[in-house]
C-alpha cells in the first residue's frame, strides 16, 4: 500500500530512480570487471565525476522539497551542505592520526602549523565514526531549527527569507575563513588518507563511496515522497498556494515549515557528507553565497515542484558545467547567468515541465485521433 | 507588492504553549457566545474600528451591514486573530479570552472564517481540500504519520452533500466555478465543526440560482452554529436576516430587524447622504 | 641652434667670471669681517663663507647668518644641519644646496643650478656643537617666522625633541607677542614639559597642572613618569589626575572617531541602499544586479581617468553624471529585457538579475580584467582635517559623507516635488488604480528602475575613492545594502537613512571588540533577533493596505 502511494502517478519518478538504479549496478561493475583496455571500461575519474553529481543531486532533492513544495526560497542551503561536509572532514583528519606532515598523534597538521597545545572541546569525539555521523545530522539539523524558529515566528517569507539565508551563509564562510575558528581557516580540512580504515584512493573505496551516494539519494527520494503524499504534504501544498487559508483552517503553519526546513537541511548535511571523502577537501569557499544559488538554478532548470526534477537537473546543470569549463574554463558565469535568466523567462517548470507540456501534447494529439 | 505581506503588524507576544482546553463545553451560560466589548484599532491614526460592541448569541444568525469602510473585515480579522486590536476585549464563551490566541488556535477552538474573496486550494482535488479542513490534529507529525479514520472520511462525504458538491469530489479546486468554490469553502468550515463561521461577503459574484442556495445553505447551517455574515446584497439579507447590525465608521451604528434598522433615521441618513 | 648655444656659452662665462669675483672678494675680506661687523656682512657673502675657514669660526658664520633674519636663513642652516649644503670641489668653491631628489640648487638664490656640471660635491662638515647650535638657532628662527603653520611645527619639533634652558626663556619671550591661539598653547605646552624636569617641586606642579587634558601624544609619557616617580607626593597625584583627565578627553574623542568612521560607513551604506530601496521598496523588485551597476559606476570613474588623465582634480565631475546615466542605461535595458515580465513573482526576480549579475561580473573581468583597478584621488579629496591631535577626519571619507546627504535629500526631493515622484508613488502604492487615471506604468517602472540603477552608479564612483575597483565590488555590498533596506523598513527612504547610518555605526562600535569578520556576523544576528520584534522594520509602511 505504502509502496503504491509511493510509486504510483510518479512516472517521471519510477523512471529516474529506476536509472539511478540501474547506474547504481553497472558503474561498479564496468569499473571494476571489466579491464581498463576496454571501451566499456568506466574510469575511476568518472566515478568519482558521478558520485559528486550524485551528492548534488542529493543536494538539490533537498532544496526541492522546501522551495519547490512549500514555496520556501532558501539560498543558504549550500551552508548545510558544507556544515555536513565540515562534519565529516573532521573524522576524516582524526583518522590521519600521527600520519600528518608534522606527525602529531593528536593534533591536525594545521593546528600544529598555529601553534596550538591541545584539541578544542568541539573537536572531541569525531575521531569515532558513529558521532560524526551523528554530527552530520544534528549540526545542520540544529543551524536549521533554530535559524527556521526564528524566521519563520516572525514570519519571514519570500524574498526576506531568501535574503537572509543568504546573509547566513555568507557570515558563516566569513566565520570559517578565520583560523581561530580551528576549521582550517582558508586552506579548510584536507590530505584525507582513509575513511573506516579503508583507504581513500582506492578504487574500491570510491566505488563504496559512489553506491552510497546513489542508496541515499534514492532513499532520500522515496522519504521525501512519503512526505509529500501524506496529509501534511497536502498542507504543506497549500500554505505554499494559500498560507493565511491554512492558517485558518487550524494548521500552525509555522510548525510545518520548520519540520521541513530541517529535514531538508539535514538532507543537505547528508549531501555534503557524502560529497567531502570524494572531493577529499573542504573549504570556506563552500559557504559561498554563489554555490546556493547555483543550486536554486540546478532545481529551476530541472523543475522545481516535481521531486525528479530537481535530480535531471542537477545531472543536466553541472554536466554542462563539466563540458563547458574544459573548453572555456574562465567564463562560466556567462552561461550560469544566462541559464538563470532563460529559466525564469521562459522555463517556469523546467526541463521536466517541458518534457511534460510535450508529452501530453501528443498524448491528447493521439485522444484526438482515436475520437473521430 | 509588499513582502511583508503575512507578516503581524504587532509584536509578537509571548502565547500561551498549548492549546486552550477547548474540550470542556463552552460556557454559554448567559447567553452570547462571542463577546466583542470596547475594540478600538487603528491604523496610522485611521480608526479603522472605535470603541466597537458586539454580542453573537449561541445558534444566532447575524448579519453586519455597513458601507465601505466601516471596519466589517477588521471586525473579522480582530475575532480571528489576525489583528490585535489597541482596545477592547473579545471573548469566546465566559472563559476564552481570543486575544491571547494565534489564528489556527482560534481556528482549532471553533471559529471558521470564510475570507471576502473565495480561497480554496487551487492545486488539491475537492475531497483533499475538504480532508485539509478536518477537524482533528493538526500537528506535523500527525498528519505526516496518519490517514484519515473512516469516521473522518463519512465526515468528508456528509459535507460534500451539505454544500452540493459531491459529484465534483475529485475534481481539482481550481477548476470549480466561482459560486462552486464559495461552497467549497463553507463546506471546509464546516469540516473544522465550528461553533461560530464567519463569512465574509458569500454571495458576491453569484448568480441569483446560486444566490438563493447559499442563503439556503446558511440559514439551514443556523442554530447548529451561530453564523456571521457580512453582506453588501440587501435582498440577500432581508432573505436571510432576524437579526441586523449596522456597522459605520467602526462602530456599531443600529441594530435590529431588518425592517428596524431600514426604518432607523441614522441608518438612512449614512446610506442615502445627508 | 647656433644662437642659443653661443647665448648659453656667454651666460656661463658671466657667471664664472662673477663668481671668481666674488670669491676673490670673499678671501681677501673674510678676516676683516669676521672679526670687526659681521652683522653688516651681506647674506650672499655669508653663504659663501659657511663653506671655509675652521668649524669654530663656522659657528661664527652660522650665527651671523641667523642674526640676519634674511627669509632663507633657516633654509640654509636647515640644510647645514642635515648635511645637504654642499661645496664644490674646484677653486670657485660655490656653495650649492644638494636637496633629497638630487636637485642642485644654488645656495644663494635657491635657483635650481642646471646646464653646468659642478663636478663632484663635497659635504660642509659640522660637528656636535655646532650642531646644537644650528638646532637652536633653528628652533628660534622658525619660531619668530612669519607664518602660522611653520611657527607651529617649530613649536611640536621642540615638544618632540625636547628643549633646553635657552629654548624654554625664549619661548616664554616669544608667547606674549603670539597672536595664534594653537601656536601659544603648543607653546605653554613646550614650556610645561621643560618645567617638568625643574627641580623645584611648585614649578613642577604648576607644569603638570597646565599639561592637564593636553591631547598632544609627547605629554603622556612624561606625565606617566611623574606620576610613577616624582619625589613629590602632590606631584605624583596631581600627574595622576592630569593622566586621567587626557585619558578621559581622550576617550570621548574615540568616541568620536568612532561615531565618524561608522557614519562613514553608513553613507557608504545610505549610498548603496537607496537605490535599492526604490527598487526594492517603491517597486517590489528584488534587484541582485545592484551590486554590479555599482560596479558599473565605479569602472566608469576608473574609463573616465584614463581617457583624461591630465583632469584627475575634475575627473569626479565628470564620473558621477556619466556613472549615473551609464548605470541608468542599462537599469533600463534589464528592466525592459527581463524584470518587465516578472513583476508581481519578486522570487523570481530575485533569480533573473542574480543571472544578470553573473553576466555583468564575467563581463567586467573579460573587459577590465579579473585584477583590481586602482581609481586616483583627486588632490582635494586626499588629506585629512585635523581637529586635534587625538581626531582627524579623512577628506574622502568626509566628502563621501556629505555626498551621501545630499544624494538622499535630492532623491527625497525628486519622490516628493516631481511629477515623476508623484507617478512612482501613485504606482507603488496602487499600480491599477495608477494605471486607470492615466499613468503610464510601464513607463513609470522603467524609468524608476533606471532612477534606481543611475543611483548606484553615483555609488560605484563614491566607492571607487574608498576601495580598489575590480568585479567583485558589488557582490562585496550588496547583502549589507540589503541589510539596511530590510532593517529600515521596505517603503521608506527616512528609514534606509536611519538604517545605513544605524548599522555603519555599530559595525564600527563592534568591531574593536569582536573584529571585523565577527562584527558582520553579531550584526546578522542581531538583525535577525530584530526582525523578531519588529518583522517590518523600524518604519513600517502603515495604512490598511500594510495591514493585509
Amino acid at each position: 500500500m505504502l509502496t503504491q502511494r509511493l510509486l504510483t502517478s510518479d512516472k517521471g519518478g519510477m523512471l529516474v530512480l529506476g536509472i539511478l538504479a540501474l547506474t547504481c549496478i553497472l558503474v561498479p561493475i564496468l569499473n571494476l570487471a571489466v579491464p581498463e583496455s576496454s571501451p566499456l571500461h568506466v574510469s575511476t575519474f568518472t566515478v568519482t565525476l558521478l558520485g559528486k553529481f550524485l551528492c548534488y543531486a542529493l543536494l538539490a532533492l533537498a532544496l526541492d522539497l522546501i522551495w519547490g513544495y512549500a514555496g520556501i526560497l532558501s539560498l543558504g542551503h549550500g551552508a548545510f551542505f558544507a556544515l555536513g561536509g565540515y562534519a565529516m572532514g573532521m573524522y576524516l583528519m582524526r583518522q590521519i592520526g600521527d600520519r600528518g606532515k608534522y606527525g602529531d598523534p593528536l593534533l591536525p597538521d594545521f593546528m600544529v602549523f598555529l601553534n596550538w597545545q591541545e584539541l578544542p572541546w568541539y573537536w572531541h569525539g569525531f575521531d569515532m565514526f558513529w558521532f560524526a555521523a551523528l554530527m552530520i545530522i544534528v549540526v545542520p539539523g540544529l543551524l536549521a531549527w533554530v535559524f527556521g524558529w526564528l524566521a519563520f515566528r516572525s514570519r519571514v517569507t519570500g524574498v526576506y527569507f531568501a535574503i537572509i539565508t543568504q546573509a547566513l551563509t555568507y557570515a558563516l564562510m566569513l566565520a570559517f575563513f578565520r583560523n581561530e575558528m580551528g576549521f582550517g581557516g582558508n586552506n579548510g580540512l584536507t590530505d584525507f588518507k582513509d575513511i573506516l580504515g579503508f583507504s581513500i584512493t582506492a578504487d574500491s573505496t570510491r566505488i563504496g563511496l559512489f553506491l552510497a551516494s546513489g542508496i541515499a539519494l534514492m532513499v532520500a527520494y522515496l522519504a521525501c515522497r512519503y512526505i509529500v503524499t501524506s496529509r501534511a504534504g497536502r498542507v504543506i501544498v497549500s500554505i505554499r498556494d494559500a498560507e493565511s487559508r491554512t492558517r485558518f483552517s487550524g494548521y500552525q503553519v509555522e510548525s510545518y515549515k520548520l519540520w521541513l526546513f530541517v529535514f531538508s537541511a539535514v538532507l543537505a548535511g547528508i549531501a555534503g557528507a557524502l560529497y567531502v571523502p570524494q572531493v577529499g577537501i573542504i573549504n570556506p569557499g563552500e559557504f559561498s553565497p554563489l554555490n546556493s544559488i547555483e543550486l536554486v538554478v540546478w532545481v529551476a532548470t530541472g523543475g522545481r515542484g516535481t521531486l525528479y526534477g530537481a535530480i535531471v537537473g542537477a545531472f543536466s546543470v553541472n554536466y554542462g558545467k563539466t563540458i563547458f569549463t574544459t573548453f572555456y574554463p574562465e567564463a562560466w558565469l556567462f552561461p550560469l547567468g544566462l541559464l538563470f535568466v532563460l529559466v525564469t523567462l521562459v522555463l517556469p517548470k523546467g526541463l521536466v515541465g517541458l518534457l511534460g507540456r510535450f508529452t501530453r501534447r501528443k498524448a491528447s494529439k493521439a485522444s484526438e485521433e482515436d475520437t473521430p | 507588492m509588499n513582502p511583508f505581506k503575512h507578516a503581524r503588524n504587532w509584536s509578537t507576544k509571548a502565547l500561551p504553549q498549548k492549546d486552550p482546553n477547548f474540550g470542556h463545553p463552552l460556557d454559554t451560560s448567559h447567553g452570547p457566545i462571542l463577546y466583542v466589548e470596547g475594540v478600538t484599532v487603528s491604523f496610522d491614526g485611521f480608526k479603522a474600528l472605535n470603541n466597537l460592541n458586539l454580542y453573537v448569541d449561541e445558534g444566532e444568525l447575524r448579519c453586519i451591514i455597513g458601507p465601505n469602510g466601516a471596519g466589517k473585515t477588521t471586525m473579522m480579522d480582530v475575532i480571528t486573530g489576525k489583528t490585535k486590536p489597541d482596545e477592547g476585549s473579545v471573548y469566546f464563551g465566559q472563559q476564552i479570552n481570543l486575544l491571547e490566541l494565534s489564528e489556527h488556535q482560534i481556528a482549532r477552538g471553533g471559529i471558521g472564517r470564510k475570507f471576502q474573496k473565495p480561497t480554496v486550494f487551487e492545486a488539491l482535488s475537492v475531497y483533499e481540500n475538504l480532508e485539509l479542513a478536518t477537524a482533528g490534529d493538526k500537528r506535523f507529525w500527525k498528519t505526516l504519520t496518519r490517514e484519515l479514520t473512516g469516521e473522518q472520511r463519512d465526515r468528508i462525504d456528509e459535507v460534500l452533500g451539505t454544500v452540493g458538491l459531491a459529484g465534483s469530489r475529485s475534481n481539482d479546486a481550481g477548476n470549480l466555478s466561482h459560486g462552486q468554490k464559495q461552497w467549497l469553502e463553507i463546506g471546509m468550515l464546516l469540516m473544522q465543526s465550528p461553533r461560530v463561521l464567519l463569512v465574509d461577503e458569500p454571495v458576491a459574484g453569484m448568480t441569483g440560482e446560486e444566490t438563493e442556495r447559499t442563503a439556503e445553505l446558511l440559514t439551514s447551517l443556523a442554530g447548529k452554529h451561530s453564523v456571521i455574515v457580512v453582506e453588501h446584497d440587501m435582498a440577500f439579507v432581508r432573505s436571510i436576516a432576524r437579526q441586523v447590525t449596522v456597522l459605520h465608521q467602526g462602530s456599531v451604528l443600529a441594530e435590529g430587524t431588518m425592517d428596524q434598522v431600514q426604518n432607523d433615521p441614522k441608518v438612512i441618513e449614512v446610506y442615502l447622504g445627508e | 641652434m647656433i644662437v642659443t648655444t653661443t647665448m648659453e656659452r656667454l651666460q656661463v662665462l658671466m657667471r664664472l667670471c662673477s663668481a671668481l669675483a666674488i670669491a676673490t672678494l670673499v678671501a681677501l675680506s673674510t678676516p676683516v669681517l669676521a672679526q670687526s661687523e659681521p652683522a653688516s656682512a651681506t647674506f650672499e657673502q655669508l653663504v659663501n663663507e659657511v663653506a671655509q675657514g675652521s668649524l669654530s669660526k663656522r659657528v661664527d658664520t652660522v650665527a651671523a647668518i641667523a642674526a640676519l633674519k634674511h627669509e632663507r636663513s633657516a633654509d640654509i642652516l636647515q640644510a647645514l644641519q642635515d648635511g645637504n649644503l654642499k661645496v664644490t670641489r674646484d677653486d670657485s668653491e660655490r656653495v650649492v644646496i644638494e636637496t633629497a631628489d638630487n636637485q642642485i640648487l644654488d645656495a644663494q638664490t635657491s635657483e635650481p643650478i642646471t646646464g653646468t656640471d659642478l663636478g663632484r660635491l663635497k659635504r660642509i662638515p659640522i660637528h656636535n656643537k655646532l650642531r646644537s647650535q644650528l638646532h637652536t638657532l633653528l628652533a628660534q628662527l622658525n619660531l619668530s617666522h612669519p607664518n602660522d603653520e611653520v611657527r607651529l611645527s617649530a613649536v611640536t619639533r621642540l615638544i618632540t625633541d625636547g628643549g633646553d634652558e635657552q629654548t624654554a626663556t625664549l619661548l616664554n619671550e616669544l608667547k606674549s607677542d603670539e597672536q595664534n591661539s594653537r601656536v601659544r598653547e603648543a607653546m605653554d605646552t613646550a614650556i610645561a614639559l621643560y618645567q617638568l624636569e625643574s627641580e623645584n617641586a611648585t614649578e613642577r606642579l604648576a607644569a603638570v597642572k597646565q599639561l592637564r587634558g593636553s591631547l598632544i601624544p609627547e605629554v603622556r609619557g612624561p606625565l606617566q613618569e611623574r606620576a610613577d616617580y616624582d619625589s613629590d607626593k602632590d606631584v605624583r597625584i596631581e600627574a595622576q589626575r592630569a593622566l586621567d583627565s587626557i585619558e578621559g578627553r581622550l576617550k570621548m574623542f574615540r568616541l568620536g572617531e568612532n561615531v565618524f568612521f561608522g557614519l562613514s560607513l553608513g553613507s557608504v551604506f545610505l549610498l548603496s541602499a537607496i537605490g535599492l530601496a526604490i527598487t526594492f521598496g517603491v517597486m517590489g523588485v528584488i534587484n541582485m544586479a545592484h551590486g554590479e551597476l555599482m560596479m558599473i559606476g565605479a569602472y566608469t570613474t576608473w574609463v573616465i581617468q584614463q581617457v583624461f588623465p591630465n583632469q584627475i582634480e575634475y575627473s569626479l565631475f565628470m564620473a558621477i553624471p556619466a556613472a549615473f546615466v551609464v548605470a541608468g542605461l542599462v537599469g533600463i535595458a534589464i528592466e525592459r529585457g527581463v524584470i518587465q515580465f516578472l513583476y508581481g513573482r519578486p522570487l523570481e526576480t530575485l533569480l533573473a538579475t542574480f543571472g544578470i549579475s553573473l553576466i555583468l561580473q564575467q563581463a567586467a573581468r573579460s573587459i577590465f580584467s579579473p585584477l583590481n583597478r586602482a581609481v586616483s584621488l583627486p588632490e582635494w579629496m586626499s588629506g585629512s582635517l585635523q581637529i586635534n591631535p587625538a581626531f582627524s577626519i579623512t577628506f574622502n571619507r568626509l566628502y563621501i559623507l556629505l555626498f551621501g546627504l545630499m544624494v538622499f535629500f535630492a532623491l527625497l526631493a525628486i519622490l516628493k516635488k516631481t511629477s515623476l515622484g508623484l507617478k512612482v508613488r501613485a504606482v507603488s502604492q496602487n499600480r491599477p488604480m495608477a494605471r486607470a487615471v492615466g499613468v503610464r506604468a510601464s513607463w513609470v517602472d522603467a524609468l524608476t528602475f533606471g532612477l534606481g540603477s543611475g543611483i548606484a552608479g553615483i555609488a560605484g564612483v563614491a566607492l571607487s575613492q574608498l576601495t580598489n575597483v575590480g568585479p567583485n565590488l558589488g557582490q562585496a555590498y550588496i547583502i549589507d545594502s540589503f541589510m539596511v533596506v530590510v532593517f529600515g523598513g521596505v517603503g521608506n527612504l527616512w528609514g534606509t537613512l536611519v538604517g545605513a547610518m544605524g548599522l555603519g555605526i555599530v559595525n564600527k562600535f563592534l568591531e574593536p571588540y569582536a573584529g571585523a569578520v565577527l562584527a558582520k556576523v553579531l550584526i546578522l544576528v542581531l538583525l535577525i533577533l530584530f526582525i523578531q520584534k519588529k518583522p517590518k522594520g523600524l518604519f513600517p509602511q502603515k495604512g490598511r493596505a500594510a495591514a493585509d
